[in-house]
């Protein structure tokens, strides 16, 4: 088992190409427990390509994936889940047309005990009401009813109803890609109140955004992605946003940076991890 | 695991509260079966009250059996649509399940017969579902393709010629008690057993919260973990099962089995899925409004008959209904969908 410093979730020398396109370039990354990592990056820096082998959307061509110290392969995003990874999507993963009950036990249900459930498939929706109920209120997403369609809902509150059921199926990390961007101002930051809730209540959050603000309303950490490969790893109150931006787009470099050390992976080789990342040679 | 860890009270209120604007009486307006039924009471007091004939048990006898293959066939498309898919080949499946039941069984074993029409009527389903689901094809164009087919070798199969039903096992859902005048058909029986069955999977089985969720929004339920070409193929199964049962009850309303019977059969059970309320969209809808409205579509096209008028105003009527049905589906649509 891990303890308080063990990283949850680390990666070390991650490559993938696309024929002669190098998307991931020897690519690092370390979360810790219970921290907000903001992964931010240009577009077409490859930060897609970082989270999707995170989460078993894609398999690199090399590198190695640790969870709390133990080295794991994820070849599809059931893997991913299966470890405790889930993750948010910016597109709404929820369906209108059932309640939000419903949406949270998707793909999940549980059956009633006994006859009726092994037997005549009953689903368990008095089970399913009162954890859905729990998640929402230990989330303190305010909704009438547990039983109202999605569709009823505003779509910060729908967005919501996607992270609670992330956050309650989750037991190790929680990835957030862009899961404000198609929202307005006030709701925004309704879904930034529910990350720092979920870290909160101990699951460490990976979010990916474009909106700098953000990243640092709500991230301890910083992880900058240039030229498919992490260029820093910052603590978010050691730079401004002008310099985050700066190395993001490569203007200046990441030398400049206060970086952050990180362990090796307990069970990786000895190479020399101690700094967080090179300015990738252009 | 979702942990209850939270305050009693508060998670007690979210769980017993309804939805918004969905308490007591006013659930009762809102939903879904509501409007069809209310247009089927209509109905049924306009020709009551126009008719001497209408009301009797005779003739309500007459429209439960009318309404039996239709709605059978209704059950399965409903299954189809709820996942925004259309299935214009199920009359024709059901014919093609019926000629070679009919084929067979003249060679003396009927269960036989029985046991290789389902099987084909399955075949069928299959391929539709195969691809819909696989192909990643519009249902439209399959089932349209499946039906010019089906409907061509049912007639190649039979040299277009209809056989003579005889066997008291393939008439057997044209029989039942008559209770007061009124004959209960066990085919009617068999389509309302069919029809809460299928009610019950939709709406307390995991199978039926998956069909929803997969006509609904398909990217979610995918990302939910659910395999959405497996369910679209099973739900495409299911409903070829049901229509073989649909050919079953077909040879005990009329004795025989006819390769060019049944020809606007599939848009009649559209029609009484759509005027049921299920939407055509997705996502919506559910069996005992199509059984409503499979009675609908009868109950209009025999009270017409009784008031003595001429049965191209009938097909009007239905018409003017379905484009109705439809029109109110979108506008419901268009409101919740903020």
């Amino acid at each position: 088992m891990s303890d308080a410093t063990t990283p949850v979730l680390q990666a070390r020398g991650l490559t993938k190409h696309y024929g002669h396109v190098v998307a991931m370039d020897d690519c690092d990354f370390d979360l810790r427990p219970g921290e907000i990592l903001a992964v931010i990056g240009d577009n077409g820096a490859g930060k897609s390509t970082l989270i999707k082998s995170l989460t078993g959307a894609i398999v690199p061509d090399s590198g190695s994936l640790y969870l709390a110290g133990e080295q794991v392969t994820f070849r599809t995003p059931l893997d991913a889940r299966r470890a405790g990874v889930e993750t948010v999507y910016q597109e709404l993963g929820v369906a209108p047309a059932l309640d939000i009950s419903q949406n949270l036990y998707l793909g999940r249900e549980q059956r009633r005990p006994g006859f009726r459930g092994t037997v005549l498939r009953q689903l368990d929706k008095k089970a399913m009401r009162h954890g859905s109920a729990a998640q929402m209120a230990d989330l303190g997403i305010r909704i009438q009813s547990i039983r109202q369609k999605v569709e009823t809902l505003s779509g910060g509150q729908r967005q919501a109803v996607a992270v609670a059921r992330v956050a309650a199926w989750a037991t190790s990390v929680v990835i957030m890609d862009e899961p404000t961007a198609a929202l307005g101002v006030r709701e925004t930051n309704q879904v930034l109140d529910l990350i720092l809730r979920v870290r909160d209540n101990g699951l460490p959050v990976v979010l990916i955004s474009h909106n700098m603000p953000n990243v640092f309303q709500v991230a301890d950490r910083i992880h900058i992605h240039r030229l498919g490969r992490r260029v820093a790893l910052v603590d978010s109150g050691s730079l401004s946003m002008d310099d985050a931006v700066a190395v993001m787009t490569g203007a200046r470099s990441a030398d400049t940076l206060q970086q952050v050390t990180v362990p090796a992976p307990r069970g990786g080789s000895a190479q020399d991890t101690s700094s967080a990342g090179t300015e990738a040679a252009r | 695991m979702i942990q209850p860890a939270v305050s009693g009270t508060a998670v007690a209120a979210l769980e017993s509260n309804e939805g918004s604007r969905r308490g007591g009486w006013r659930s009762l307006l809102t939903h879904q079966i509501t409007g069809p039924l209310a247009a089927l009471v209509v109905a049924v007091i306009i020709f009551s009250a126009t008719t001497d004939t209408f009301l009797s048990a005779g003739n309500w006898s007459l429209i439960a059996q009318q309404s039996v293959v239709v709605g059978t066939l209704a059950l399965g498309q409903t299954l189809i649509v709820l996942t925004a898919g259309i299935d214009l080949s199920n009359g024709a499946i059901m014919v093609l399940g019926s000629v070679v039941i009919g084929k067979i069984a003249l060679d003396g074993n009927p269960l036989l017969a029985l046991g290789v029409g389902v099987l084909v009527c399955v075949a069928v389903g299959a391929l539709n579902g195969a691809l819909v689901s696989l192909g990643g094809l519009p249902p439209f164009i399959v089932t349209l393709g499946v039906l010019t087919a089906v409907t061509a070798a049912a007639r190649l199969f039979t040299q277009s010629q209809s056989y003579p039903i005889s066997d008291g096992l393939l008439t057997v859902l044209g029989d039942g008690p008559t209770v007061g005048g009124f004959t209960i058909t066990y085919g009617v029986m068999l389509w309302v057993l069919l029809t809460a069955v299928v009610g019950y999977a939709l709406s307390q089985t995991a199978w039926g919260a998956r069909v929803y969720a997969v006509g609904d929004t398909p990217s979610a339920a995918s990302l939910s973990g659910i395999k959405v070409k497996r369910m679209l193929f099973s739900v495409y199964i299911v409903a070829a099962v049901i229509y073989a049962f649909a050919a079953w009850q077909a040879m005990g309303r009329t004795p025989t089995a006819d390769p060019s019977g049944y020809a606007t059969s599939n848009l009649d059970s559209i029609t009484a899925v759509v005027i049921g309320g299920t939407s055509l969209f997705g996502g919506r809808g559910g069996v005992y409004g199509t059984l409503v409205g499979a009675l609908i579509v009868v109950v209009l096209q025999n009270g017409l008959t009784q008031a003595g008028i001429d049965s191209l105003y009938q097909q009007v009527a239905t018409g003017v209904l379905v484009v109705v049905a439809v029109g109110i589906d979108r506008i419901v649509r268009r409101r919740q969908t903020r």
